[in-house]
């Protein structure tokens, strides 16, 4: 179904949404990983989507923000404004998990959810599972992977690399 | 928001993020090894990122049509509010980290109070930046450790450089006049519980890294955080403002 610009309701601009992948993870949306707080349509027609970092420097940001409007433009034709809100933070909790998911498919180790609100305590030796063989030895090789929001590990049965992605 | 943060404290919380990352920055592709240089240069991603929303709230807090990068490029070193302890040089890795953990030290538990502050709009962004600070803690805290406990050479080269920056951390712990005041409306933490939950991180460190508490002698105090800055600073600072200073109409 087409939605035009007078018909669009809120829930056609989260299905176009749901096309627009992270430019870190491309295999997910930022629906999926929970972005997208909220999305408005105006008394004129046009929308406006709430958005909010994952960590405080994510370079995404701008990229993230200019693929919002292109599919917004592209799905119901309305021009469509973004803003980024901070609070309450992102967490990795309100990752999807049909996210989470697609993330173990591709190697990378989804983030436990946070017990009641709190931080993973620090110091926490958290035994990773392997995503390729499932074995429980491994290690981590680096606090910080390719980008901030995981870390680097390595199978001590299987010896191959995987990364993490943090519980923040 | 009923009790706004002092403008020359979101100053203070900007500078020290902006300062300490552009710092980190120069390690870039310099690190003793590959996982030091990628958590260097994504410590100093995180740090620039909290440094332009503290930017971005004192621009609106001044108003004038400023941004965060007006603050950053445009202001000259008697403008800067950070502590001093974020502008001495890198100097050698161990001098780096230990100036990274000292400021860790202090940072997340400060972060971590200011989530209550009745300044709605602080409040939210220590929020954000307190989940980043207690990873940048949990590194440089168990690295300090591990060097301290590690062999002669590398205990040396963190108990000379404990040395040499333990005067400079009380310009982030000691109470100022002003902070009492503001401490009393709700604004900020009380700087004596700041103080208190400092020292907890630091003895368990040194303890278990085996390294000593420097003998001070003097301290500086709030030098910094009233413009006044060293010579490596007018150095860092021209470099940092290089560019929008040589063409204020670049565009990326």
């Amino acid at each position: 179904m087409v939605a035009t610009a007078q018909s669009a309701n809120a829930r056609d601009l989260w299905e176009c949404l749901e096309d627009v992948p992270d430019p870190e993870l491309p295999s997910i949306s930022i629906v999926a990983l929970g972005i997208v707080r909220t999305v408005e349509r105006r008394e004129d027609g046009s929308w406006a989507v709430v958005i909010t970092p994952t960590y405080s420097g994510c370079p995404a940001m701008g990229a993230i923000a200019e693929d919002i409007t292109t599919a917004v433009d592209a799905a119901v034709s309305a021009p469509c404004t973004v803003e980024v809100q901070l609070s309450p933070p992102w967490t990795t909790d309100w990752i999807r998990e049909d996210a989470r998911q697609e993330m173990q498919r591709n190697g990378i180790v989804p983030p436990a959810l946070r017990a009641a609100g709190r931080l993973v305590p620090i110091r926490a030796k958290q035994a990773l599972e392997c995503p390729r063989c499932g074995s429980r030895s491994t290690e981590r090789v680096s606090r910080f992977g390719a980008t901030a929001c995981k870390s680097l590990h390595r199978c001590l049965e299987c010896l191959e690399p995987f990364e993490h992605f943090k519980a923040i | 928001m009923t009790s706004p943060l002092d403008l020359d404290q979101v100053y203070f919380l900007g500078d020290n993020g902006l300062i300490l990352s552009q710092q980190l920055g120069a390690w870039c592709g310099r690190s003793p090894d590959l996982e030091e240089d990628i958590a260097l240069a994504n410590t100093a991603l995180d740090l620039l990122g909290q440094a332009k929303l503290w930017l971005g709230y004192a621009a609106e807090r001044r108003g004038g049509g400023s941004t965060a990068n007006d603050l950053a490029f445009k202001r000259t070193s008697k403008d800067f509010r950070h502590a001093l302890l974020v502008e001495q040089p890198n100097g050698d890795y161990g001098h780096t980290l230990v100036r990274q953990f000292l400021f860790d030290a202090w940072h997340h538990p400060y972060l971590d109070l200011l989530q209550a502050s009745r300044d709605q709009r602080a409040a939210a962004i220590a929020a954000k930046a307190v989940k980043e600070a207690a990873y940048h803690l949990e590194r440089s805290q168990s690295l300090v450790e591990r060097l301290g406990a590690g062999t002669d050479e590398s205990h040396g080269y963190m108990q000379r450089a404990l040395n040499a920056l333990w005067p400079f951390l009380a310009e982030l712990t000691e109470e100022t006049e002003r902070d009492g005041e503001a401490a009393a409306s709700g604004a900020v933490p009380d700087p004596s519980q700041v103080r208190a939950r400092v020292e907890v991180v630091l003895e368990a460190a040194l303890k278990r890294g085996g390294l000593t508490v420097p003998t001070v002698t003097a301290t500086i105090t709030q030098r910094g955080r009233r413009g006044q800055h060293g010579q490596a600073f007018e150095a860092l600072l021209r470099e940092m403002q290089f560019l929008p200073r040589s063409y204020p109409e670049a565009t990326w």
